[in-house]
């Protein structure tokens, strides 16, 4: 809630639901073989089919079953044995035979759910899906390169989509962005799509209403289109809550209508629209018989689904004792990340070490230098060998950072690194004996009062034979030799590291 | 059910067909001559019997997620009004313009 | 057999394959009977568009035969309905909307013929967007029936018909949607066959109405049709409603015989107003069926009376939405306006003609909110009626039915000026399309010189029982056929 609504929060209650479009990944489109890659030259990936050519057929992927089965599922979904393809007709320049091809009133599946958070008390908010069903994406009108003109550019004409449709349970912006966060989780841990939103593989149209708190019936819903950030969708919804709760309060009623999100000036518009024009006439495609979809094929699907975000979270939480509830969080945000640790915990042997390592130095590291985990200069085997060295004394604590933001340039193993820029930690008794006693001899007064009992300089010792050794002496080694020169065998030393 | 000239109106807009007020009027008992002959369809028992929807019992068949695609024997330019870049051109539409009023 | 036109399907094919005759001769003589019969527009208007150089696929036709692999149609000169994609002449459905397009790929029919060996020589006239039942309602003027010129040729395929019955080619294609290709077989006394639904692809077909449309074939004969149809037919997987059945060799499994085979007399065919002379006419058939050791057996399809409403529902409600793509964006032609909207306004009613915009009109309202139930849905639920007649009437041992193709012979131009009262042409064809089932008309006789065709419906995928009966026939009927 922002100060601007914040004011209404006591009388009005925001009732949301969303309407989410997610991408599929395959590797052609959902009714022909063209490329479904982003960024190809203007109308490159295209055919007579998503053309829209006269006489031309849709032939349905089937890859794209496989991905919008497995994500109606991971999301707890009844499929639907039966499902059917119908057209959704319309003029627009991108959609190119007039129609859109949508499944409406039989969808590949029904009645699933996402669990958002939990209430104070533990419970869990989860909030209802209504349908998931299968369409094509229309292609992209561009309005602002050619004067006078729009340009047309169908490479996206026809790339697959599901679009999950919520139940009006979201109360408020907040909900809405952990429900879309949870849900972009889902679709990243099952693979079902990239859920990249700069590329529209992820878009989000809401239907927002208002009530005085405590009332439980539904007011007249309005339509936010276009928007194309997580942040825009909270930010539209916060607009649109203040214009409605300014209506009610000065009594005015609500139209139903479809708004646009204008992000720049922060604004809701109405779209133009007259009364009556959203007739699309839907009916079954006669192109395309229904999909029937074999109960074999659902429950091996079942059987294959990736591990979900909230089981994920479950086996950290249960593994990894030392991890705190935000740790877990981290570590499981994206399942890139959660890979990554698991083979850095696994291979280094120390899961706490990992865990530091991973929400310390990694995230800092992808951060500022922009990498996505999948793709990060440092695999996570150089991270466990790196661990290890320090397990085993070969590195510092100190050193294995050095190392490890070297191993982020470069992408070298780490035990390279340590050699080329002399970094492994020294522990022959020769070279370290060597150092202390320069050390002694080069601060006599020091040296006097240590050797003569006063133990506390020791840190200051050790911290020259180190600064001398420019890091690489093995402090621990020093700290004895150091103790042993005093000639104090009682008490512990101090270590300084 | 008669058709009225604002139902023909109201179609032709959904059709994007331009209709000169002649026409249209024209279109009106035309329409509704046919549709009358049509009234001996609500006469007829229809309960329970599934409309049919697609045919193919087997279902409708699926193809690999693999191209390569059907190319063209004429590239776009050859066939389409008017291009640029490879983008097709139409005359300009608003950004704030609801698709389904374009 | 000095003129190559009057020469069968096979016979060209088997002269061209042992080399005794030039595809270029046979693709000159196709052309030269077109010009001596008038079929350009100023003539009988049967041909839109025409290839006068076939050099180059008449060069691949002698390449096969040299190499021994002359495909079944080798160097038989075909003409193909104006709605069937072509990507060397245009595609542009007897319509403005789409005049000189052309297709940047072709028909899966048009690709099959070609592998087979076989030369497209024309575009053939046609009903705009197949919608018409004369070949009256072209964009580039009304076809004529080459055995009586006042007379229409039918439609909607009436330009590939005409062009067949004129002798330009042995072989043409068609499209159907309720009766296009058998009815104008009919009226031209060409032989037409609707196969089952599925059995050719739609790939290439432009769409009117996608689950009735189907490509159909003409041929001078039973054997040349029959030929063509095996040449198309099967499975394409650029069909997702093609069907995978097996397909026989139709031109040799005609040559069955007619014994123990049980015929249905539907008798809502047979009403009691039927043209006595054309009731005559199928009376004289079944005799001569009987006669071959056929058992005629009366039967009744109860919901008959119906289809004609439910098709015409069924067919502009999807043909609304077929035709919304030709919107002047991508192709075919683009009228300014005022905007975008103004630019859709001005090139849909200037493209497309009365009955186009009057199918699109009725479709979008019987698809609209609120009427969709009263018009549609109740449609497919009778469709699925008049379907399960005919899966009865199979069941109960029936193996084909015979009807009269139409109720009337060819009437004149400019007859028909009430659309309903056109629509009713169809009434004794579309019942097989709205079933899904094949169909096929064949010449039975003439009543004052105009031909009159008898239909054989079969079921699901067995057009070679059609092909039988209408072969056995053709040989029991001579030249009566044409008399």
């Amino acid at each position: 809630m922002t100060t601007a609504t914040a004011r209404w929060a006591g009388r009005y209650e925001m009732v949301i639901g969303l309407e989410v479009h997610v991408q599929l990944k395959t590797a052609t489109k959902i009714f022909c073989r063209c490329s479904a890659d982003f960024g190809a030259p203007p109308n490159r990936n295209t055919c007579p089919v998503c053309l829209g050519l006269p006489g031309a057929l849709p032939v349905l992927n089937d890859h794209a079953v496989e991905l919008a089965l497995r994500a109606a599922l991971a999301l707890g979904c009844e499929v639907q044995a039966t499902s059917v393809f119908a057209r959704k007709n319309y003029f627009y320049p991108d959609l190119p035979k007039g129609y859109q091809i949508s499944q409406f009133d039989r969808p590949i599946a029904l009645r699933g759910s996402v669990t958002i958070g939990t209430r104070p008390d533990g419970s869990p908010i989860v909030i209802g899906v209504t349908r998931l069903h299968m369409e094509e994406d229309a292609g992209k009108s561009i309005h602002d390169r050619f004067p006078g003109a729009t340009a047309v550019d169908l490479n996206r004409a026809g790339v697959p989509l599901v679009e999950i449709v919520s139940e009006p349970e979201l109360r408020g912006s907040a909900e809405a962005d952990a429900y879309l966060r949870s849900l972009k989780q889902i679709m990243e841990y099952v693979g079902v799509s990239d859920v990249n939103m700069e590329e529209g593989s992820l878009r989000v149209d809401a239907n927002i209403s208002t009530r005085p708190v405590g009332d439980t019936s539904l007011g007249t819903k309005t339509e936010i289109k276009n928007l194309n950030s997580f942040s825009g969708v909270v930010r539209a919804l916060e607009a649109e809550y203040a214009r409605q709760c300014a209506l009610r309060d000065a009594g005015e009623r609500i139209a139903q209508q479809t708004m646009l999100w204008d992000a720049d000036a922060g604004v809701v518009r109405p779209a133009r629209s007259k009364e009556a024009s959203h007739d699309y006439r839907y009916f079954p495609d006669p192109d395309l018989p229904p999909l029937i979809l074999p109960l074999e094929r659902i429950d091996r699907v079942r059987r294959e689904m990736p591990e979900l975000p909230a089981a994920r979270r479950a086996r950290y939480a249960n593994a990894f004792a030392d991890l705190t509830p935000y740790d877990v969080d981290v570590l499981t945000a994206q399942p890139a990340l959660g890979d990554y640790f698991e083979q850095v915990a696994r291979q280094s042997g120390d899961p706490k070490a990992a865990a530091n390592w991973m929400l310390g130095e990694v995230l800092a590291a992808l951060n500022s230098t922009h990498q996505s985990i999948a793709h990060f200069t440092v695999r996570p085997a150089d991270l466990a060998s790196l661990l290890r060295m320090v397990h085993d004394g070969t590195v510092s604590r100190t050193a294995a950072k050095q190392i490890f933001a070297r191993m982020v340039v470069t992408g070298d193993p780490p035990s390279t690194i340590a050699e080329r820029e002399g970094l492994r930690q020294i522990s022959d008794d020769g070279t370290l004996a060597r150092w202390v006693d320069e050390v002694l001899a080069e601060n006599p007064k020091e040296a006097a009062r240590f050797l003569a009992g006063e133990t506390r300089l020791i840190g200051v010792l050790v911290g020259q034979v180190m600064k001398k050794s420019r890091g690489v002496a093995d402090p621990k080694r020093v700290n004895q030799m150091l103790a042993a020169r005093a000639g104090k065998e009682s008490g512990s030393p101090k270590v300084a590291e | 059910m008669a058709v009225s000239l604002e139902d023909v109106r109201h179609v032709a807009t959904l059709a994007r067909l331009g209709l000169s007020d002649d026409r249209a009027r024209a279109l009106v008992a035309e329409l509704n001559t046919i549709l009358e002959h049509m009234d001996v369809l609500s006469k007829v028992e229809t309960d329970g019997i599934e409309p049919v929807a697609g045919i193919g019992a087997a279902g409708t068949p699926l193809r690999p997620d693999s191209g390569p695609p059907d190319s063209l024997a004429h590239p776009i330019d050859a066939f389409a009004p008017r291009t640029a870049d490879g983008f097709f051109l139409v005359p300009r539409l608003s950004t704030h313009e609801d698709p389904e009023e374009a | 057999m000095s003129n190559a036109a009057d020469w069968s399907a096979a016979e060209l094919r088997d002269a061209i394959a042992r080399g005794e005759l030039d595809p270029r001769d046979a693709a000159r003589a196709a052309l030269d009977r077109a010009t001596a019969v008038g079929a350009g527009r100023e003539g009988l208007n049967i041909l839109l568009y025409q290839d006068d150089d076939c050099t180059e696929r008449c060069r691949a036709v002698e390449y096969s035969v040299r190499d021994g692999t002359a495909g079944a149609l080798a160097g038989v000169p075909v003409v193909v309905k104006d709605n069937i994609a072509t990507t060397r002449l245009p595609t542009s459905c007897g319509s403005r909307i789409l005049e000189g397009y052309v297709s940047p790929y072709a028909a899966t029919a048009v690709a099959r013929l070609e592998a087979a060996g076989a030369v497209v020589v024309a575009k053939s006239n046609m009903d705009e967007f197949a919608m018409g039942s004369s070949t009256e309602n072209s964009a580039f003027g009304p076809a004529r029936n080459p055995v009586a010129p006042d007379r229409v040729p039918g439609g909607s395929s009436g330009g590939s018909a005409a062009a067949v019955a004129s002798g330009i080619v042995r072989i043409a294609l068609g499209s159907e949607t309720g009766g296009s290709v058998r009815q104008p077989a009919a009226f031209c006394g060409v032989v037409g066959v609707k196969p089952t639904y599925g059995r050719v692809s739609r790939y290439g077909l432009v769409a009117f109405a996608s689950s009735l449309d189907q490509i159909g074939v003409f041929g001078r004969d039973v054997n040349d049709a029959a030929t063509a149809l095996r040449t198309i037919a099967g499975l394409d997987p650029r069909d997702s409603t093609s069907a995978a059945d097996p397909v026989p060799d139709y031109p040799a499994a005609a040559r069955g015989s007619l014994v123990g085979v049980v015929i249905g007399r539907p008798r809502e065919y047979f009403p009691a107003d039927l043209d006595p002379r054309i009731r005559t006419q199928c009376d004289r058939v079944l005799d001569a069926m009987r006669a071959l050791g056929a058992e005629i057996r009366d039967v009744s399809l109860p919901h008959t009376g119906l289809a004609i409403q439910v098709y015409y529902i069924i067919a502009p409600a999807e043909a609304s939405s077929n035709l919304a793509r030709f919107d002047g964006v991508r192709y075919g032609l683009r009228i300014e306006g005022d905007g975008l909207r103004g630019m859709y306004e001005a090139t849909r009613s200037r493209g497309f003609g009365p009955e186009v915009t009057r199918r699109i009109l009725l479709g979008t309202y019987v698809l609209s909110a609120g009427y969709y139930d009263a018009y549609y849905r109740k449609a497919q639920q009778v469709r699925a009626l008049i379907a399960g007649d005919f899966s009865k009437v199979f069941a109960s041992g029936v193996h084909l039915l015979f009807t009269p193709t139409t109720p009337t012979p060819a009437f004149e131009l400019g007859a028909k000026s009430d659309p309903y009262d056109m629509y009713l042409s169809d009434i004794f064809t579309c019942t097989a399309n709205l079933a899904g089932v094949p169909a096929m008309s064949l010449p039975i006789g003439r009543v004052d010189g105009l031909p009159v065709g008898g239909q054989f419906i079969a079921p699901h995928f067995d057009e070679r029982q059609m092909f039988v009966a209408a072969y056995a026939l053709e040989r029991a009927l001579g030249a009566e056929a044409h008399r």
